[in-house]
């Protein structure tokens, strides 16, 4: 007779995977991938491309020939959104196509595969990624390409220029992006962190599907945007600037909404419960603001994300899911 | 707070209650309840009646075990339960189906009951009545309000949230006004002026049913559609939905004055006053999506499971997986057919291979559903990692042992870990470590 299978309850799943979990977020990322390649044209698809690549093979590599064992499945989809974020927290200029592939040996291989693979890792990967170029190729990380200037061409001297943090920062007022160019994300900046309009859409994504919550993202620009507020009414505004204009602007220009909607969201290192979240969004959106007001770097997201994911462990102690009848 | 919304499933819905017969053998356990067993009193070779006392409860937490059929007393020995666990036993080779006198079998309803609290509880302790829910309460000591304790609401609980299941819903369609007059006894014990029937709102039939049969009652039972949400008919979710109030942490419903009977109890509470007959059939589901057919028995306890499942669907079918007693949420996997069943026994629900083998394990991704989910607002992935390192007295600190074993954890964790497991292992060490303490 064929035996029964015995197990404890509950003996029927949810039909929930971290596969499906993963390939949700690489979904939501497209509309700001499309915008990516539409301003920077096919060098932006290009150094995605070599971005995931690299992401994928490093883990696989990683996995085959120094853990000697498979951590994840490699087509759960992980490796694929590190790879995308750290190709979206780069300008899109054809050096970074191999610069991008060492930061994707740095994200994937010091960032995530160090701790033990997906889960373990106590930093985003893409961002462990995206610090170690910025300090390692100064030079190559902060030339930006200007949108659309040359769609479509893989051209070497693509016309570069300024992002409007960096000209903020310099104080100046007159080259800053209209209102419109705010919104759609028409400016310099990271490949993927431009568009506000494509980054919101994949978040309602995720908020639809449940992948992540509102908490963080809703603390991390609100906070963002309320200091932005004090620092522009107490004189930090560019001239012929309102304060609450220039908080628009600091939260729509530079890195926050990409931040906030997908990397501080990132289940592996942000805080477990719904407080814990809140203060993690709020620390990120303090941070990012002092770093950019008073830091020397012009743009402070992906240090703010590092230093709040450094204290989650801490977060996920103190701030506790509220219990039954408590 | 928390909860999940698993597969209904309830296909044996419209499986209108069957008479199980009788079969040529009979496997009576002496502890379907929880607590001691019973001590038989008879010997073998001894005739015995349907309904006669064979088990006596002598211990305080021990429920009387009354013979289901007639014949000779075979054997008094022990027996493997479904489980796979041995546990004393009276065999009973069946001889017609003669029932003792004092027990009224003509199909009408006795509706006046002139018992007061004390002869009440008499009766359910004489009848060997348990809570049919799933933890088989003796009942005469849960309606037996403990001194400086006072009962202020009777709920009964007809949730039946979980999965597959039927027998609440079928019961209450089918035997409504003996339920009613059952939970009407039982509130005049308690001496509390209303009582509360809380039923989940996908099963708007049973609702609009009993809503009609308790409305004779001059609105003593008030019936209370509840959210449709797992685990909705876990004891202290139900009370916090109906009455408002939260069952603190380690104690128990009568410390926020309430008191909570499964509605399949009350069905035997009023055979067992009304018409003198102890707990000796209980209603059960045979379901499961590969099965021919679909079915709810009411059943002689003690009926193997394989007499049941040769009698409902012959065989099992060639892909079965997993042969579950109980619902899929928090039932458990039988890996002994040839078992009795006893009083809490509420289904026999056959899985597909498909189903029933756990997907392989990876990382926890910290997504925090299995919090979301559960209940209790309690913290699976932590204790899933503090079990896995020994570190149950910190399990302790951050109260696993307010678990109620509900199962969501488990079922929504995209990862597959076997969060109820580890939970399962740190509550008992952590018990362990408690009753170490106190010597």
């Amino acid at each position: 007779m064929k035996l029964l299978n015995v197990s404890g309850s509950p003996h029927v799943h949810s039909d929930e995977s971290t596969k499906k979990i993963m390939w949700r977020v690489n979904l939501a990322l497209v509309p700001a991938l499309l915008v990516a390649i539409a301003y920077f044209g096919l060098n932006a698809l290009l150094v995605s491309i070599v971005s995931v690549a690299a992401c994928v093979l490093f883990q696989w590599l990683i996995e085959k020939f120094i853990m000697k064992q498979p951590t994840t499945n490699i087509w759960d989809g992980s490796a694929v959104i590190t790879g995308l974020l750290l190709a979206f927290n780069v300008p899109a200029t054809c050096e970074m196509v191999w610069i991008v592939a060492i930061g994707a040996l740095v994200a994937i291989g010091i960032g995530k595969m160090s701790f033990g693979g997906l889960g373990k890792n106590p930093f985003n990967p893409a961002l462990v990624g995206r610090v170690f170029m910025l300090i390692s190729f100064p030079v190559q990380m902060t030339t930006w390409p200007v949108p659309a200037a040359k769609a479509f061409s893989f051209s070497a001297d693509a016309v570069t220029g300024a992002t409007p943090l960096g000209i903020l920062k310099e104080g100046g007022a007159e080259a800053l992006p209209q209102a419109w160019e705010l919104i759609v994300g028409h400016m310099g900046g990271s490949m993927g962190e431009v568009s506000a309009l494509a980054i919101l859409i994949g978040a309602i994504y995720l908020l639809i599907r449940k992948v992540i919550t509102w908490h963080i993202p809703v603390a991390f620009i609100g906070t963002a945007f309320l200091m932005s507020l004090i620092c522009g009414a107490c004189g930090m505004a560019p001239e012929g600037v309102n304060a609450g204009y220039y908080a628009v602007q600091q939260i729509l220009m530079g890195g926050i909404m990409l931040g906030a909607c997908f990397m501080a969201t990132d289940m592996v290192t942000s805080p477990m419960s719904k407080s814990g979240q809140l203060i993690f969004g709020v620390g990120c959106g303090l941070l990012t603001i002092i770093i950019r007001n008073w830091g020397s770097y012009p743009e402070g997201v992906s240090f703010a994300i590092l230093l709040m994911n450094a204290v989650t462990p801490l977060i996920n102690r103190g701030f506790k899911p509220k219990r039954f009848a408590k | 707070m928390g909860g999940v919304h698993p597969e209904e499933n309830k296909i044996s819905t419209n499986a209108v209650i069957e008479k199980f017969p009788v079969p040529a053998q009979m496997t009576v356990l002496m502890n379907q309840h929880l607590g001691a067993p019973a001590t038989p009193i008879v010997a073998k070779g001894d005739k015995v009646k349907v309904g006669q006392l064979i088990g006596e409860a002598q211990a305080f937490m021990c429920a009387n075990v009354h013979s289901p059929v007639s014949g000779t007393v075979k054997d008094i020995t022990a027996v493997k339960d479904p489980f796979g666990m041995m546990k004393p036993a009276i065999v009973i080779d069946v001889e017609g189906d003669e029932w003792m006198e004092t027990i009224d079998r003509t199909p009408d309803i006795k509706r006046e009951c002139n018992l007061d609290s004390k002869e009440v509880i008499a009766k359910l302790k004489e009848m060997g009545i348990v809570g049919l829910g799933g933890a088989t309460f003796p009942a005469h000591i849960k309606y037996a309000v403990p001194e400086g304790k006072k009962a202020e609401y009777l709920i009964i609980n007809a949730v039946e949230c979980e999965p597959y299941l039927t027998s609440d819903h079928r019961v209450m369609l089918e035997h409504a006004e003996e339920i009613c007059i059952g939970i009407d006894i039982l509130r005049g014990a308690l001496n509390v002026p209303h009582a509360y029937i809380g039923i989940e709102n996908n099963k708007p039939e049973p609702i609009a049913h009993m809503q009609k049969v308790a409305a004779q009652f001059g609105g003593r039972l008030i019936v209370e559609p509840l959210k449709v949400k797992y685990p909705q008919g876990a004891e202290k979710q139900l009370i916090n939905a109906i009455t408002g109030r939260c069952v603190p942490s380690g104690k128990l419903p009568i410390d926020v004055g309430c008191v909570v009977s499964n509605v399949g109890t009350t069905f035997a509470v009023y055979e067992a006053i009304q018409k003198n007959k102890p707990l000796i059939e209980n209603i059960l589901t045979v379901t499961g999506k590969k099965l021919p057919s679909q079915h709810n028995y009411q059943v002689r306890i003690g009926t193997t499971y394989s007499d049941i499942i040769k009698h409902s669907i012959g065989e099992l079918p060639a892909t079965t997986g997993k042969v579950i007693s109980g619902g899929p949420m928090m039932g458990k996997a039988m890996c002994n057919l040839d078992a009795p069943t006893v009083k809490g026994a509420s289904s026999v629900l056959v899985i597909d291979e498909g189903e029933a083998v756990r997907a392989q394990e990876s990382n926890c991704i910290r997504c925090g559903k299995c919090m979301m989910a559960c209940p209790m607002g309690l913290e699976p992935y932590l204790f899933s990692a503090l079990v896995r390192n020994d570190r149950f007295e910190e399990a302790g600190a951050n109260n696993i042992l307010d678990c109620i074993e509900c199962g969501c954890c488990f079922f929504s964790c995209p990862a597959n870990k076997p969060l109820l497991d580890e939970i399962r292992l740190g509550k008992n060490k952590m018990r362990a470590i408690l009753a170490a303490k106190k010597k």
